[in-house]
């Protein structure tokens, strides 16, 4: 190496090293934010579009709502005529590898229309497979007046993946979380049909 | 040597995976199905490429005993970049990999080609270089991937031509580390002769 291991040229140049570095990412930080955001953005769209009846038209922006002291959000849509169509409501049970973020969509009676996994880091190959319809198509139009929602080992009527009984059964009770939530929304003094 | 035999010794001789037996933890971690294998090792050859590029410029005006800290400050700027990049405009991909980009800073093969070649040699020779290995490491871990997804998923890149599941452990840690081995047992053999 050329230059001495002095205590002044190591200051120095690692002084000047760090400046550099974090200027850049400064830089392409300010760049890359807003389609970072407006990636996000869309995401949580689709997925709310996703999780709810056609006729949704207008989706409003997300509102928080308190639950047995956790805080939710959600967002309640309305047809063309403003009427109250449904509600999408964010859960994230704890699964096998961490938190596994689910959109729940409800129609106003309450049935749910549809759910989707927003982010999971369950073991690819087994727990995984939960954002594969094979698994998450058996929520579409589940009624939860009617059906349990537990995975079949526990009594319920939630058909498990093969060898995730853990990724199933937080699945199954995330959903069930939503709908005791979905219910907390309904009796709010902001009614469904406002 | 030639510059041609820059790029093809990362392949074989001195091959990341198989024969150097670095970067160990997102080869076994990632390689989960072929495609996810190969972005990992994309990912890593893009970063290999531009900090081996980077230290061998700067390498001269860097005091000896803090190279180290040095070198892996550039190495962390390249792959936090790639993450904000990739987060912007391929956010599928960016989900799909997630907690292995910012892996990369950690890799050894990245560090240790800038110890061990990019802070000695020019430009030129040390973006060969960066290719060279990190086309191995993409190939290898690419090979790995397909084994354990075609005997744990019973599918090649996605296309599934079994119905049901495989052999499960080939998909989970034990598998990885049994078709690793059984991979470098068949490299050495190929190879040695």
């Amino acid at each position: 190496m050329a230059v001495q291991s002095s205590f002044k040229n190591m200051t120095v140049c690692l002084f000047a090293i760090c400046i550099v570095c974090s200027s850049l990412l400064a830089g392409v930080y300010a760049l890359t934010k807003a389609p970072i955001d407006a990636a996000a953005a869309a995401k949580n769209e689709a997925a709310i579009k996703e999780v709810l009846p056609e006729t949704a038209v207008t989706i409003e922006e997300e509102r928080t709502v308190d639950f047995e002291g956790a805080s939710y959000a959600y967002n309640l849509a309305y047809d063309e005529a403003g009427n109250t169509v449904g509600c999408a409501i964010n859960v994230a049970p704890v699964g096998f590898g961490g938190p596994i973020s689910i959109k729940v969509g409800f129609d106003a009676s309450g049935v749910i229309w549809n759910t989707k996994v927003l982010s999971q880091a369950e073991t690819p190959g087994l727990g995984a497979k939960c954002v594969e319809a094979s698994f998450s198509e058996q929520f579409k139009g589940f009624d939860p007046a009617q059906k349990k929602l537990a995975v079949k080992k526990d009594g319920g009527d939630v058909d498990a993946i093969t060898a995730s009984t853990i990724t199933s059964r937080a699945y199954a009770d995330g959903v069930a979380l939503a709908v005791k939530v979905f219910q907390a929304i309904a009796q709010t003094p902001m009614p469904l049909n406002e | 040597m030639g510059k041609f035999q820059l790029i093809t010794k990362g392949l074989i001789k001195e091959n990341p995976t198989f024969v150097l037996l670095l970067g160990m933890c997102p080869t076994l971690a990632t390689t989960t199905s072929a495609i996810n294998g190969m972005s990992m090792g994309l990912a890593t050859l893009f970063v290999l490429v531009l900090s081996n590029m980077a230290i061998s410029l700067i390498a001269p005006y860097i005091p000896d005993k803090v190279r180290i800290p040095s070198y892996i400050v550039v190495i962390a700027t390249f792959v936090t970049l790639l993450q904000f990049v990739m987060q912007a405009y391929v956010p599928d991909i960016y989900e799909t990999l997630g907690l292995f980009i910012p892996l990369i800073v950690v890799n050894c093969i990245v560090l240790g080609r800038a110890e061990a070649f990019a802070n000695k040699n020019g430009v030129v020779d040390s973006a060969l270089d960066g290719i060279g290995i990190g086309l191995g490491f993409t190939l290898s871990l690419t090979v790995l991937g397909l084994v354990r997804e075609i005997l744990g998923s019973g599918s090649m890149f996605g296309w599934k031509f079994i119905e049901g599941d495989g052999i499960l452990a080939f998909v989970l840690a034990p598998g990885a580390f049994l078709a690793l081995g059984y991979l470098i047992v068949i490299f050495r053999k190929l190879t040695t002769k």
